[in-house]
């Protein structure tokens, strides 16, 4: 019996070691991504062809997804607010929900399952083919010219990506709403516009889907890169990047709206 | 031309965590020849070959590559060296988001300024070289497995390198190509001064073309010698490899418990 129960906290020790030393290992590497940007970014032709396959080849879920959630916020919102006679404030409530929240959130949910998974299947295959040996081999260093571009790709996308999330969503609120529903079309835009703060709702907003966008795709190149060379690595990695990254955004979400909207209302 | 030899290897050891994989290698390769590495399957021709391209570590003993140990040098110097050998990969691991095109284009495109156009005729050359230069617009998934590594062939000669090692380069290649691979490997050696490191099973068409043959085995050198001597070889070692022998000194099994107890024989029987 004591036996086991050593074996037991052996074991969580075990664990919990190899998670800080990989913690260690991703906190290096990232170091090393953006130390080693330099090149990419002078070879923005690089970054161009990853801004295509992370972010164009996203854009469709996005669009759909937003237009989508933005119906049903204008449907939800337009119930309540009848109630109590305000349902030209639904304009204001699709608006404030997307750019402070859903925009920022789903959008980057959908890139983690989207561009994320995609970049970690990647690299993590051009791995287990011995790609990136290769490439070391051939004196090109594979952290410089795999890794960064699609880095930054991802990192660019994001903000963009989230932002036509929100556009889409407020057209959707407008369709449901004003087309549908028949709400004031003057008072919708007009109350949307007078509450939606630029400085407090959408710059805040921005902040938060580029620390998403950092945060998906330094997970999404990590797992890849520190993928077991296999076929069951890659696919454990790329499951990994999607709960990883859910995970981190959500709870990164979370502070960060601790921190912009405290105290405020 | 410097008459010291591009390759020398001294007291090499090397092991995977605690497996030890090379025992004590001494091997000296001088320019401009063509020499084999021969084998069985895991005796660590591979790992030979990527301590050679200072992928891995050796535990003791070092490498020297053109004077330089190849782990002691720098990242940077090491780079520096990598230009200059270039490695064809078992697997071809050709580059799976390129063209055929693309990919011998690669380190052109990343080592030197040369315009578009130079670029095109040298990567059309070599692609003539391997007798694929109407495959320059496919995709490596459109190729065979012959096809690819002949591809991959052509990209390690992209920069007229000064050392080349090949890691099987006539697995699975019909005989008619592996043939003109053969003689490419002797012609480029040739005509470009470099000297070629040819790890392979095939030992008929690799007497054919090679100045010098090493036998490893388990981790040792068992055997080596030009190909007449191989083929005069009294040793039982070469005698099994050279004839395709089954029974003979070469192990075919990896290392394990016995037989019978991995089976639970003996405890039944106790
Ligand atoms: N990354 C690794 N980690 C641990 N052991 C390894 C690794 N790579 C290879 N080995 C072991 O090292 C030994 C030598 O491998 P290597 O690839 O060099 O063999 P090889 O001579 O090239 O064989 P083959 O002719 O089949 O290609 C094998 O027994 C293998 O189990
Ligand atoms: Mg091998």
């Amino acid at each position: 019996m004591p036996r086991r129960i050593v074996i037991g906290i052996q074991g969580v020790g075990h664990r919990v070691i190899d998670s800080v030393w990989r913690l260690g290992y991703a906190a290096r590497f990232f170091t090393l991504t953006l130390l080693k940007s330099g090149a990419s970014i002078r070879r923005f032709s690089l970054i161009i062809r990853e801004l295509y396959f992370t972010g164009v080849l996203t854009m469709v879920i996005i669009l759909v997804s937003g237009l989508f959630v933005g119906m049903v916020l204008g449907l939800q919102g337009y119930e309540t607010l009848q109630k109590y006679g305000a349902e030209t404030a639904v304009g204001t409530l699709v608006a404030l929900s997307l750019v402070r929240e859903l925009g920022p959130v789903v959008a980057a949910l959908l890139f983690a399952s989207r561009a994320g998974s995609a970049i970690t299947a990647e690299i993590g295959l051009m791995k287990a083919t011995e790609q990136l040996e290769a490439m070391g081999m051939m004196a090109v260093d594979p952290v410089a010219r795999v890794v960064a571009p699609r880095f930054w790709a991802g990192v660019i996308s994001m903000p963009l990506l989230a932002a036509m999330f929100s556009t889409m969503g407020v057209f959707g609120g407008y369709l449901v709403a004003v087309v549908l529903i028949g709400v004031d079309e003057g008072s919708f835009w007009s109350q949307m516009q007078s509450m939606v703060d630029f400085r407090f709702d959408i710059v805040n907003g921005i902040i938060k889907t580029c620390v998403f966008g950092v945060a998906i795709t330094a997970i999404a190149v990590f797992e890849g890169y520190d993928a077991q060379p296999t076929a069951e690595g890659v696919s454990g990695a790329t499951t990994r990047t999607v709960v990883t990254s859910a995970l981190v955004i959500l709870g990164l979400d979370f502070v960060l709206t601790a921190f912009m909207f405290r105290g405020v209302g | 031309m410097t008459t010291k030899a591009l390759v020398e290897i001294k007291d090499l050891n090397f092991s995977y965590d605690e497996r030890a994989i090379l025992k004590g290698i001494n091997m000296t390769m001088p320019r401009g020849k063509v020499i084999a590495i021969m084998g069985s399957s895991g005796c660590g021709k591979t790992t030979l070959l990527r301590l050679i391209g200072g992928a891995v570590t050796p535990s003791s003993g070092h490498v020297k590559v053109d004077s330089q140990v190849v782990h002691e040098l720098s990242r940077n110097e090491l780079f520096l060296l990598r230009r200059k050998m270039s490695m064809l990969f078992q697997f071809g691991a050709l580059f799976t988001d390129l063209s055929v095109f693309d990919n011998v284009a690669f380190q052109m495109r990343e080592h030197t300024n040369l315009p578009e156009s130079v670029i095109r005729d040298l990567v059309l050359m070599k692609l003539h070289s391997v007798g694929l230069r109407g495959a320059h617009n496919l995709m490596p998934a459109e190729l065979s497995g012959g096809m690819a590594r002949r591809i991959a062939l052509a990209r390690s000669i992209a920069l007229d390198p000064m050392l080349i090692m090949f890691d099987e380069p006539f697995a699975g290649l019909d005989p008619i190509s592996l043939s003109v691979i053969g003689n490419l490997i002797r012609r480029l050696t040739e005509a470009l001064g470099m000297t070629s490191i040819l790890v392979t099973h095939d030992v008929h068409e690799s007497l054919k073309i090679v100045d010098y043959v090493y036998f490893i085995s388990e981790g040792v050198i068992t055997a080596h010698g030009t190909p007449a001597e191989v083929r005069e070889s009294a040793s039982p070692f070469v005698h099994q490899f050279v004839h395709s022998e089954v029974n003979g000194p070469v192990p075919f099994h990896y290392p394990a418990e016995t037989y019978a107890t991995d089976l639970n024989l003996e405890s039944s029987v106790a």
